[in-house]
């Protein structure tokens, strides 16, 4: 039997440079940055004040607000990226679909820390009574993917991953697998993440991951850049609908690209850093391109993980060349985390929208503040200004904390 | 100052999603409100915040209309 072929035919985004996915590719063609100093609490005492903060966001426009007061901000950004995806999908109204045949698989890498944070110091003030009967169902991780199966009746399998940085990416990867296995026709998948507080940067930056560069918010996240000190905390949401592509053809759907592709894989090397001869990366890129059937040569743009730390940077560029061999400085290599800053589990989510509209506009965007590459740092990164240029495929990485890797490989249909 | 059955109306209709025409003295939460289980937990605790005072579990068990709040505050609470 052949294989599955699983296309994109929906997207819905909330992130620092927008909240619908016109105005956010309209900002990440032009090189707009979202960050600027931190604003959801007094920071002025954490080494790290800055952040990609989602502005402009009236969850009221998505949900009754009886509803939204009941989930933290994560399940309003999910909620919220969701809907805009199944609309763009038209698949609001499952008569005529399969509602068994529909899943919901939308993480988070955190989750509802800012309640957590808020109830806790409720109970500290006024003991056990102040805590809400829906403190739990606000702040679990697969409360997205929950609701939304209530909001839309989608009866498919309901889950949610939780691998830090990866998250959204395995998320999206395990949906096209469901879709290829033949369990579903449609998953609504991504990431989403809401934790700009003070037990995050704190944590963050105890770690010393982050990005201290507090009087030029802007120019602060600046992959391959030689004077990058760590990654600039970003939030928000990023949603795509997956659907067997017969599926998608017979009920005349738009198809953005192909997901033809992914690939995991663990570093097995160190809780927080990566390996830094590339081999998990590199190995996790490879198997990427196997199921997708497609050789290294094949692939014109990757939309890295580049968070803008010192040693991630050289580790990724190092896994490309393994990866690639000769071919690696014909890729045209972007990091969009440049612009949003590092959404943490939605990143994959919010990257493998700007992947596919890389290919379905045949645009890279730019990887801003790149003005002094650092020679570790060898490949074409598209810096500062965004590049029409053919897009056959592209592949889109993310690793995470516990060195856990994804890749997906998005084709032109 | 809104006396106390102001005061309950308001909140049950801001915790409940509802109109606060709606909200009537013999108005049931559950019948006629839409809550759940899980919304008058919630309910017994806006109240508690309001009224500085603290209801048990075993008599919120029997708060299930307006007016049984409205009854319960004006007997339990000074102000």
């Amino acid at each position: 039997m052949s294989k599955r072929r699983v296309v994109v035919t929906g997207m819905g985004i909330i992130s620092p440079v927008g909240n619908t996915i016109s105005e956010a590719w309209g900002n990440i063609t032009a090189g707009k940055s979202g960050i600027r100093r931190i604003t959801r609490f007094d920071a002025s005492a954490f080494t790290s004040q800055i952040a990609g903060e989602v502005e402009g966001f009236d969850v009221s426009e998505y949900l009754p607000v009886k509803e939204a007061r009941r989930m933290d901000v994560f399940i309003h950004y999910g909620m919220a990226a969701a809907i805009q995806s199944i609309k763009n999908a038209g698949i609001e109204d499952i008569s005529g679909l399969q509602a068994e045949r529909i899943g919901v698989n939308i993480g988070s890498g955190i989750g509802g820390l800012p309640m957590i944070e808020n109830t806790d110091e409720a109970y500290h003030k006024g003991g056990p009574r102040k805590i809400s009967p829906f403190f739990i169902p606000s702040t679990i991780i697969n409360m997205i993917s929950g609701n939304l199966s209530i909001k839309y009746g989608y009866k498919g399998p309901n889950l949610a991953i939780v691998t830090a940085c990866t998250t959204a990416t395995h998320s999206i990867g395990n949906s096209a697998r469901m879709i290829e296995y033949d369990d579903v026709d449609i998953m609504i998948c991504g990431g989403a993440e809401s934790c700009v507080t003070p037990l995050a940067i704190g944590g963050f930056a105890a770690a010393k991951a982050l990005s201290v560069s507090n009087d030029n918010p802007q120019s602060a996240s600046r992959p391959w850049d030689l004077s990058r000190d760590g990654f600039v905390l970003g939030e928000g949401a990023g949603v795509l609908v997956l659907e067997e592509m017969e599926h998608a053809k017979s009920r005349g759907a738009t198809i953005y690209a192909e997901l033809a592709g992914f690939g995991m894989s663990a570093d097995a090397y160190h809780m927080t850093a990566p390996s830094e001869d590339g081999e998990g990366a590199s190995r996790c890129m490879e198997n990427a391109l196997k199921n997708a059937r497609l050789s290294p040569s094949e692939i014109d743009y990757v939309n890295a993980h580049g968070t803008s730390t010192p040693l991630g940077d050289i580790a990724e560029t190092i896994a490309v060349k393994r990866c690639f061999g000769e071919h690696a400085t014909k890729l045209a290599v972007n990091s969009t985390k440049s612009m949003t800053g590092h959404l943490l589990g939605a990143a994959g989510g919010i990257e493998a929208i700007f992947s596919t509209l890389a290919v379905y506009h045949q645009i890279s965007p730019p990887t801003i503040n790149l003005d002094n590459q650092d020679p570790q740092c060898d490949l074409d990164y598209v810096a500062n200004e965004a590049r029409e240029m053919k897009i056959e495929a592209a592949l889109s990485n993310s690793f995470g904390f516990g060195g856990t890797n994804g890749t997906l490989v998005f084709r032109k249909v | 100052m809104e006396n106390v059955e102001q005061r309950i109306k308001k909140i049950v209709a801001e915790q409940l999603g509802v109109k606060e025409e709606e909200v009537k003295n013999e108005s049931s939460f559950v019948n006629d409100l839409g809550a759940d289980s899980l919304d008058t937990v919630e309910l017994v605790m806006a109240l508690e915040e309001e009224f500085e005072c603290e209801i048990p579990d075993e008599q919120a068990e029997k708060i299930n209309t307006v007016q049984e709040a409205i009854d319960y505050v004006t007997e339990n609470a000074g102000n």
